[in-house]
């Protein structure tokens, strides 16, 4: 398993635009990814769950990755998200 | 009768009122016998209900902008989303229900989730996953959704409208949005401000809880057999700048708005026809329109009505509105925001111009007999040299980040000019010191005295550029204070004196390379714009309001007269 740790800098947080654009990230990987905050961890391929985080800018999310290609998706969502949110 | 509400965009609206009503969702519980085939029923639903998603995104693309569109893909990535889908067939499965059903009671949990969330914005989102059951559902009932009957255009009552809803309403026969929830975040009102009509929000049409504020109404309104109010073709009002609706309004009212309307369209189609048109004359000459503006938010207005850039940003507001002498990472916060927001445009930052009418405790000026002629701006600015570097330091550190012009007030004297550039130099020296980057500024100064005209041969070779600054000028040359009503009668701001001084300083400014613009109130004068340019002034700088006005009187003016042309 991979995991990072990214605080989120947009003021708007993960709202329903860049959740989906996430989402879509993170299907177009074949391992799992899941995003935990304060504890709840939600499956990063479905939306209604990243957006039911409620993540909020200066709120830190840990993604984790496992499986095929785990490392290659964990780099390219750390990229998506430092240029996105 | 008059309906309080909230604003979400300006404008008014006068037209026949329309209530926008759901379409009967009371969806009934049932008991299926073929589980799977209920299921077959539901992926087939979630399959059409993909396919007009994809139209809608494709239709909202064109109307209203990918950003806006973006909705519907994520409406669709819900569809897809396995924890709503699994929440449906396992319902589906384990309690033996309709489709229908399943999909009703998804939509209210999940919404019930972002319902439940403390950000606003989520809160709204509510919105979204019950627009998918809701589509799901009308697809499975073989319903169409609901719309505006008849061909004239209406103001659109709705208890709230989802962003299906609102793509699917033909916007050309929509005149305004009255919604009774909805946020300033909701979809109406980010789209009424896309389409830019007017949009209230909050306004509560059923009676219970309203702000009736005209009580002359006293008879009970008539509610339709539904409750709402049986106001469907009768004449509404909305007014988007003090947030009101009114409901057939009387014929005095109706005509005051009528007319309201018609000077606010044209204004409109104004601007329209000239953003991004060149301030060309009609024989060629191009002149700089910038805007004049008070405060960093003020540079929203300015690039919305189509600046070229600012030629007068009045630094005074970070003094007026501080208790104390604001530090130089303040100044350099607001200076720099600016610069940035107008993205390599021009900015000319005025440095401080306190003193006669504009005071701040914590300054500790002493009053004065005649503060319009007395320790004031640059005066001030020279003996507290603390204060004058602080400021300069900020600009200097923001030039970095745009193109910063410093432009200073009330400058009687060459000498004046020269102290400043002392002080600049050791500005630089010290931030070349302290490793801050900065970029060389175009250095001007306000032309408001009659002793700055008179001597502005030799001003030029000191600076880049001059403003005049028309107010101040008018007030010392005719010796009439503007602040006495007596005097108005004689004020004329179209004065002789004025207009020579003005050429005399585009003349003198030209002749060692000066470029001369005109930020007071006279340069918005569109009825002098023609003789200003003719005069070669190279700049005016307006209220933003005032630049697609001044735009098209530039535009219909030639530089040269017609007999010196040939």
């Amino acid at each position: 398993m991979t995991e990072f740790n990214y605080v989120i800098v947009d003021k708007q947080g993960i709202h329903a635009r860049p959740a989906g654009q996430f989402v879509k990230e993170a299907a177009s990987f074949p391992c799992e990814v899941h995003i935990a905050k304060g504890g709840k961890e939600v499956d990063a391929k479905r939306i209604l769950g990243v957006m039911g985080l409620g993540a909020k800018c200066g709120d830190t999310i840990t993604v984790k990755t496992n499986g095929e290609q785990e490392a290659e998706a964990a780099e390219h969502l750390r990229k998506f998200l430092e240029e996105n949110l | 009768m008059i309906l309080q509400g909230k604003s979400v965009f300006g404008g008014i609206a006068v037209g026949k009122l329309a209530l926008y009503r759901k379409r009967d969702d009371q969806v009934k519980r049932k008991k299926i016998s073929d589980v799977e085939a209920e299921i077959r029923r539901f992926e087939k639903a979630r399959k059409q209900a993909k396919e007009q998603l994809g139209t809608l995104y494709e239709k909202a693309l064109k109307e209203v902008g990918e950003v806006n569109a973006m909705i519907f893909e994520v409406h669709q990535m819900m569809l897809d989303d396995l924890d709503y889908i699994e929440s449906i067939t396992n319902m589906i499965r384990t309690q033996g229900v309709n489709a229908e059903f399943a999909a009703a009671t998804a939509g209210d949990n999940f919404s019930q989730m972002f319902a439940a969330m403390e950000d606003d914005y989520m809160r709204e989102r509510a919105a979204d996953v019950r627009d998918i059951s809701n589509r799901l559902i009308a697809v499975l009932q073989g319903t169409a959704s609901g719309g505006i009957d008849g061909e004239e255009p209406v103001i659109l009552l709705a208890d709230d409208l989802a962003p299906s809803e609102t793509v699917q309403l033909d916007k050309s026969r929509v005149l305004s949005f009255v919604t009774r929830g909805g946020s300033t975040n909701s979809h109406t009102a980010i789209l009424a401000r896309t389409m830019n009509i007017p949009a209230l929000i909050g306004v509560d049409f059923f009676g219970s809880g309203s702000k009736r504020q005209d009580e002359t109404s006293a008879e009970e309104d008539r509610f339709a057999e539904d409750g709402w109010p049986d106001w469907d073709g009768k004449t509404g009002i909305v007014d988007g700048y003090t947030g009101k609706l009114y409901i057939e309004p009387d014929e005095k009212t109706l005509s005051e708005y009528r007319a309201k309307k018609e000077a606010d369209e044209q204004k409109r189609r104004l601007l329209q026809e000239l953003k991004g048109k060149a301030n060309v004359t009609s024989d060629g000459r191009e002149i700089n329109l910038y805007a004049n503006i008070g405060s960093v938010s003020d540079a929203a207005g300015a690039l919305a009505n189509d600046a070229g850039g600012i030629g007068l940003f009045r630094s005074e507001f970070l003094y007026l509105e501080a208790e104390d002498y604001p530090g130089e990472e303040v100044q350099f916060a607001a200076y720099k925001t600016v610069a940035e927001n107008m993205a390599g445009k021009k900015v000319i930052i005025r440095t401080l111009d306190i003193g006669a009418d504009k005071q701040a405790d914590y300054f500790g000026l002493a009053r004065e007999d005649n503060p319009a002629m007395g320790y004031r701006a640059i005066r001030i600015c020279l003996e507290r040299r603390d204060i004058f570097k602080t400021q300069l330091r900020a600009i200097y550190r923001a030039s970095y980040y745009g193109t910063i012009s410093i432009m200073f007030p009330m400058i009687i004297s060459v000498g004046e000019v020269r102290q400043i550039k002392e002080i600049i130099a050791e500005v630089k020296a010290e931030l070349n010191a302290e490793g801050f980057l900065y970029r060389d500024c175009e250095l001007g100064i306000m032309i408001e005295t009659p002793a700055a005209v008179m001597i502005s041969e030799l001003l030029a070779r000191e600076v880049d550029f001059f403003s005049v600054g028309t107010n101040d000028l008018t007030q010392y040359t005719l010796a009439i204070d503007r602040q006495n009503p007596k005097l108005d009668n004689i004020y004329d701001s179209h004065h002789e004196a004025i207009l020579r001084m003005i050429r005399m300083v585009v003349e003198n400014g030209h002749k060692e390379n000066c470029w001369v613009g005109i930020c007071g109130e006279l340069g918005a004068d569109t009825t002098l714009t023609e003789t200003f340019i003719r005069m070669g002034i190279d700049e005016l700088s307006v209220t933003p309001s005032m630049i697609l006005p001044v735009r098209d009187a530039i535009r219909k003016s030639r530089a040269f007269s017609q007999d010196f042309a040939r």
